[in-house]
């Protein structure tokens, strides 16, 4: 019998959310790492009881968490307590917890800040983890400030891809208003050496070559608040989305627009069509269905709650341009939420279920494509995160 | 002789090093925040970062030290600590700012 597991990052903790294959009746584990901030949480495909977590906190900073158990327990897969925490000859053992970047391979260089003023680049957090799709032990990790990490001995120890953060265009990224993060990981199952990512606000990268070497696939965007509204970078990419069946058919929520690219980011062109606001974080594809697409408005830049007080999930069948509204089981009048940038996934099931999280703390959940909606917790804390495994 | 420094965390921090209310940590030689720091870690390799950035070392903004009802935040971290933190009868506190309305 199938089961689903989904994994909610929260503002104070994160949550555990499981049920069979009906979807109808949830089990709730949680809140794990209370009081901490998670920003995202994601299993191995390869090994969905391997899952890693990123937990943060102003005051302590980031802490790298490890799961072998689909969330029973947890350990930071570093050098255990007691044990030195160096090897032979002094070098230091797993410290999982560290990033710092690689300034011998690209110096540490400044980065455009909020007042104009070169700034230089800070460590702050881990947004995005990315397992490996075919090692347990392989896992990328995108932080705050704009950077690549990865890990090949299952988080113990990270290293930066400095390729990215060495681009030469670098000194002209900028934070968005939640910071200078590398936010959105997509690994090519097709290509392994193919990888891409986003960066507010700097915009969307690709390797071809594992990491090395990065080019910017902004072509087609336009900004009008950016001094070139159709610069190389620059651009506020909220997020992407692709089905792995289809790989580099690309769907972006841009900071306004919703583009689309089908040659791997080259091209980008918008299909936002007659969605009431083109702004929003959220967006995802259907898993059988890949011109099936799913996003969620957001009014506006200054105003980060659903358009018109009612929470609308819209579709498009059509891989854009044409969208209806989702409201079925969804609140229609004084809702007033957000949900952010990896708050929404979608399973894998015959009939492919779809989750997101509020800023409200409710974690909405579809077993019917969006048809209709029910919450599977309404009182969490504000959702940063959602991410589902579909277990056999 | 290593000196037993008593070290009181903030109650995220012992959760994280799965430790009680005061952890106990063996110093060799001066007893200085960074001494004691860095003995606290290499126990607790978990608190790597936690108390202090990784790379620079420095304490982390909302991070304070206080002993014997000094503040110490600001103290030089190689300044000797008092007497009664060096003999272990007063614990050197890790305390987050607080924070909230």
């Amino acid at each position: 019998m199938s089961q689903v597991r989904v994994l909610v990052g929260t503002r104070k903790g994160a949550f555990i959310l499981t049920a069979d294959g009906k979807r109808a009746n949830w089990n709730v584990s949680g809140p794990h790492f209370a009081g901490w901030e998670l920003y995202h949480l994601k299993g191995s495909p390869d090994d969905p009881n391997r899952i890693y977590a990123s937990q943060t906190s102003g005051w302590f900073g980031q802490i790298i968490q490890r799961s072998d158990d689909g969330g029973k327990t947890w350990h930071q897969p570093g050098t255990p307590p007691g044990e030195s925490t160096t090897g032979p000859g002094g070098m230091p053992k797993g410290e999982s917890n560290k990033f710092a970047y690689d300034t011998a391979s690209a110096p540490l260089t400044t980065h455009q800040f909020y007042d104009g003023t070169q700034h230089p680049w800070e460590f702050k957090r881990v947004w995005h983890l990315e397992p490996s799709l075919t090692d347990p032990d392989t896992v990328y990790a995108g932080v705050e400030d704009a950077a690549l990490f990865k890990s090949i001995d299952g988080g113990k120890n990270w290293k930066e891809l400095s390729g990215l953060r060495g681009h030469g265009t670098g000194p002209k990224w900028q934070p968005g208003a939640g910071g200078m993060c590398l936010h959105t990981i997509i690994l090519d199952p097709k290509d392994p050496k193919r990888i891409y990512i986003a960066i507010s606000a700097a915009g969307a990268f690709r390797t071809d070559d594992g990491g090395n070497n990065w080019k910017p696939i902004n072509k087609g965007l336009y900004s009008k608040y950016i001094p070139n509204p159709t610069a190389e970078i620059g651009h506020c990419v909220h997020h992407i989305a692709m089905n792995p069946k289809r790989p580099g058919v690309l769907f972006m929520q841009k900071h306004w627009d919703v583009m689309r690219s089908d040659d791997a980011g080259e091209n980008w062109k918008e299909v936002s069509g007659n969605l009431p606001t083109d702004f929003g974080f959220a967006i995802d594809v259907h898993s059988h269905e890949p011109e099936t697409i799913y996003v969620i408005p957001i009014k506006s830049d200054g105003e980060h709650y659903v358009h018109e007080g009612k929470l609308r999930v819209y579709r498009s069948k059509s891989g854009g341009d044409e969208w209806e509204p989702l409201t079925k089981g969804l609140p229609q009048e004084n809702c007033y939420v957000n949900v952010l940038r990896d708050a929404m996934a979608v399973d894998t099931l015959d009939k492919c279920g779809l989750y997101f999280g509020t800023t409200g703390g409710q974690v909405y959940m579809s077993p019917d494509a969006g048809e209709s909606w029910s919450p599977i917790v309404r009182d969490l804390p504000a959702v940063l995160s959602v991410e589902v495994q579909t277990l056999q | 002789m290593p000196a037993t420094i008593r070290v009181e965390l903030p109650q995220h921090l012992r959760t994280l090093a799965h430790v009680g209310h005061d952890v106990e940590i063996q110093v060799e030689g001066p007893v200085t925040q960074r001494s004691v720091l860095d003995a606290l870690e290499e126990r607790y390799p978990m608190l790597k970062g936690a108390i202090r950035e990784h790379v620079t070392k420095q304490r982390r903004a909302f991070l304070r030290f206080f002993a014997c009802e000094e503040d110490l935040t600001h103290a030089s971290p190689d300044a000797p600590l008092p007497e009664a933190v060096a003999s272990g009868k007063e614990p050197f506190i890790v305390l987050g700012a607080i924070a909230g309305g």
